[in-house]
């Protein structure tokens, strides 16, 4: 005799799933260094990825204070700048974003959501992250380097960034190019097993339409790497030719100060479809995590199911496969095909319905729900209103003709730090501010919680909202200095100054959040497993911190989707997903 | 509720921004007013989407903030809802890419008649190229360039001989008339960029590459690069110059022709050798 269901869809679990054989640790090396547990190797790609992030930092303010104050450093002449510009720019969207979202909270968050011991690949899990950090280092080098780090720009654009009339020529470049093929080894290895172990990894019950978002945007992204990154890797190598052995991939014939080359035939614009076929996914590989992982964080901290999540993962996946037929837009004017410009703007914008569709989605789950203002919902909800803005502004930069005026502008400075530099950076916040309690087993101080998100969130909005004015003026990207220039009011070096001393005091609010992260270490209260009462499976863990094996010695069987939160009937607000399916007997 | 308030000064902060911001396009001095126009009506969908979507979302943190008592409600999906909102915003990207795309077509097909001016960049100067009285630009290639013939024209090509060189990184043009601009750079991309023109294009080398406008405003209008060429990038600086057409036509009797500056620099005697 059973029981009625109450639940609808929770239905009989799937066939057995062989059991994953664990990796033991013997000595310290094996346990603190080359672990294999997936949990440490998140922590040991986040501490590298906000490392190298705070450099990142630092370059953003020696920009900015060039751009306020030119000329009041003489240490910033513009070899300086313009290092400062390509490396602030590749570490922060590739070395900082791309390594936080995949390597730090996938990595953590993937075994754990799918109930899993840990990824399929442990070792080579481990591999990739020492692969990671010799990146890290060899791009480090470069400052210590003959010449200096590449300056470039972080699009590395030949003939240029080879030549002598650009920084780092010596030996920056290289180590730079050398750097990315090692990452894109790296995260390759990550990359297979972020979704393998999503494929194939799963606990019985958790069917792919049960999984958290959290873990579909993060394993789109995945997917998205493993055939966006070879573009990078192939452009890279060949340049590194043109570089050292003078072969002419992208050099045609040119004459530089006065001198022939030896190279030609080869076209810059061929660097350019290879960059930016992996650079467009590159933003949505950064993005996808974000969304899936904002999902979670609304529905947990609002009580309240996803609205239209069968829409929302469609929307992932339509926007993962969109994402890589638009490169062309970072191209307008790159003097390519003209014909082409009517295709890429008919892509790029209509990527704007689902992801209009997710936004949408993300507000209407706030509809009816029953809203607490944690320090995760607030960055949240940070995330969705620096998104609608930097997502709209991209409606005219992807109207080819739009962009015409705009392209190379401070409009589009604005608008990728808006909807890459802001909204992603609160999503990371707020995801840490959410799962710290299940990696520490401690809260973090809400008060300070709150003070870093209201600074961080309209100080960084007071930065980049208002440069797009600035690039609505014509104002240029990547000057060094604009001297004097008659189309520019005195009226736009106040707004430089107003943006830098923002930006600095964003930059030193920063630090609220460090202090919040080491104090809660040892003086945080207490969390205990579960302390927002959700419903995924890594607030199941028997123990937290989890142990090695994450769910003791049985695997959890999942019976529902993420999101039954409020579910009518239910005695408490929130079911987890592996809790046994509700029965007449708990109507209360 | 302060969180709902603090999105609702967000937006309404915006605005006023917006509003009262001195920073706005440059005075238009060209044909390219359909270009602002697409600029405005993008402006007219993207602050509805803003104000619409931040707006509800404040009003939502409003009424359904926590108190206690309060359950929310369970609602897995509205296929109705959904597939309504995904029309709007069909619509909205349909409104915005049409009008968009047909002023691209514009952009992209040069009127009859326009005339044919050359710029080449170079690291980090911009010299002009005008047809002299045949109305042909002569052959070029980068491989010609040496100090008497800095823009590589073809010496061997009988239509290059009257064209005008114009190295002093001025360059005149009669207001009112179609110009299609040829690109052509000698060492790295650079980009022509004028504000006040709207319409700007990639120079890069191996190729080139066009955009064409037409002047409406006589003046004075700084050229600027807009393609990262190095580190004289902010420096590399020119003039465009738009006259009536009787100071074009002086400016225009004013240059050397090709021919010319050949035999000026020539006087040295040195026919130099091609460089391998």
């Amino acid at each position: 005799m059973t029981d009625a269901a109450l639940e609808h869809g929770a239905g009989v679990p799937t066939a057995e799933v062989e059991e994953l054989e664990l990796y033991h640790p013997h000595g310290w090396i094996t346990k603190y260094v080359f672990c294999q547990d997936a949990k440490y190797i998140a922590l040991q790609y986040s501490g590298t990825a906000i490392a190298i992030g705070l450099l990142a930092l630092l370059m953003s303010w020696v920009i900015r204070i060039q751009l306020a104050f030119p000329g009041a450093i003489p240490f910033i002449d513009a070899n300086v700048y313009y290092q400062s510009v390509t490396m602030h720019g590749m570490i922060m969207v590739v070395y900082l974003l791309t390594a936080i979202f995949l390597g730090g909270f996938g990595n953590y968050l993937i075994p754990l959501m799918v109930g899993a011991r840990d990824m399929v690949f442990p070792f080579v899990n481990m591999l990739s992250y020492w692969v990671y950090l010799l990146a890290v280092i060899v791009l480090a080098a470069s400052y210590f380097a003959p010449g200096g780090p590449t300056g470039a720009g972080w699009t590395l654009y030949p003939p240029q960034a080879i030549l002598s009339g650009t920084p780092g020529r010596e030996w920056g470049i290289i180590l730079m190019l050398a750097s990315l093929a090692l990452f894109i080894i790296g995260f390759t290895m990550g990359g297979l097993n972020y979704v393998v172990t999503v494929l194939q990894g799963r606990t019985r019950g958790m069917t792919l339409m049960r999984m958290p978002l959290t873990v579909w945007g993060i394993f789109a992204a995945a997917v998205m790497a493993l055939l966006a990154f070879p573009g990078l890797f192939v452009a890279a190598v060949m340049l590194l030719l043109d570089r050292t052995l003078g072969t002419s991939f992208f050099m045609p014939a040119i004459v530089e100060f006065g001198e022939h080359s030896k190279t030609q035939g080869g076209s810059p614009i061929l660097f350019q479809h290879l960059f930016w076929f992996f650079g467009h996914p590159e933003v949505y590989i950064v993005a996808l995590p974000a969304f899936g992982m904002v999902s979670d964080l609304i529905a947990t901290h609002a009580r309240k199911n996803i609205f239209g999540y069968r829409m929302m993962v469609w929307a992932i996946v339509a926007i993962g496969v969109l994402s890589m037929i638009v490169w062309g837009h970072h191209m307008y004017v790159s003097g390519m095909d003209p014909w082409f410009g009517f295709f890429f703007a008919v892509t790029t914008l209509a990527i704007a319905v689902p992801t209009a569709l997710k936004v949408y989605n993300w507000v209407l789950t706030l509809w009816r729900a029953d809203i607490h203002f944690t320090t995760p919902m607030l960055f949240a909800l940070g995330f969705l209103v620096t998104f609608v803005n930097g997502g709209l502004t991209g409606l005219y930069l992807g109207n080819v003709i739009v962009d015409v005026p705009l392209s190379a502008t401070m409009f589009v400075v604005a608008h990728f730090h808006m909807v890459m530099g802001v909204a992603p950076i609160l999503v990371i916040f707020g995801a840490i501010y959410h799962w710290y309690p299940k990696i520490t087993g401690r809260m973090m101080d809400e008060t300070l919680g709150k003070i870093h998100f209201w600074i961080t969130f309209l100080g960084a909005y007071a930065i980049f909202f208002p440069m797009h004015y600035l690039g609505v003026l014509g104002v240029p990207r990547r000057f060094y200095e604009l001297g004097e220039t008659a189309f520019v009011p005195p009226s736009a070096a106040t707004l430089n100054v107003v943006i830098t001393v923002m930006a600095l005091i964003v930059g030193f609010a920063q630090s609220i959040f460090f202090l919040n992260l080491f104090k809660s270490l040892k003086y945080g209260k207490p969390a205990g497993g579960n302390p927002w009462r959700a419903t995924t499976l890594e607030w199941q863990t028997p123990e937290t911190p989890p142990g090695h094996g994450n769910f003791g010695p049985k695997l959890p069987i999942v019976y529902r989707w993420a999101y039954a939160y409020n579910v009518p009937g239910a005695p408490e607000d929130y079911l987890p997903q592996n809790a046994p399916p509700l029965t007449v007997e708990h109507r209360s | 509720m302060f969180v709902a308030a603090a999105m609702v000064l967000v937006v309404l902060g915006s605005l006023l921004f917006h509003l009262w911001s001195p920073w706005r396009e440059t005075p238009i001095a060209s044909n390219w007013g359909f270009i602002d126009d697409t600029m405005k009506l993008t402006f007219v969908v993207t602050a509805a989407g803003f104000i619409g979507v931040v707006g509800f979302l404040a009003f939502c943190l409003f009424k359904f903030r926590h108190r206690p008592g309060i359950r929310a409600a369970y609602e897995p999906e509205n296929q109705k809802l959904e597939a309504w909102l995904a029309g709007v915003t069909t619509a909205a990207v349909i409104v915005l890419l049409a009008p968009g795309l047909a002023v691209w077509g514009q952009y992209i097909t040069v009127p009859d008649g326009a005339m044919e001016v050359e710029v080449v960049g170079a690291q980090w100067s911009w010299s002009f190229r005008l047809p002299g009285s045949d109305g042909k630009l002569g052959a070029s290639d980068v491989r010609f360039i040496d100090s008497a013939n800095p823009l590589g024209v073809n010496p061997g090509d009988p239509r290059g001989r009257d064209d005008l060189i114009v190295t002093n990184g001025e360059l005149h043009l009669p207001v009112g008339r179609p110009v299609k601009v040829l690109l052509r750079s000698i060492d790295v991309l650079h980009d022509f960029y004028v504000p006040e023109i709207r319409a700007k294009m990639d120079l890069v080398p191996g190729i080139v590459t066009y955009f064409w406008f037409t002047p409406t405003k006589i003046g004075e209008f700084e050229i600027l690069c807009a393609a990262f060429c190095g580190l004289g990038h902010p420096q590399m600086r020119g003039m465009l110059i738009i006259d009536a057409q009787a100071d074009y036509e002086t400016w225009l009797k004013a240059q050397q022709s090709f021919g010319e500056t050949r035999k000026s620099l020539n006087g040295a005697g040195a026919k130099q050798a091609l460089a391998p």
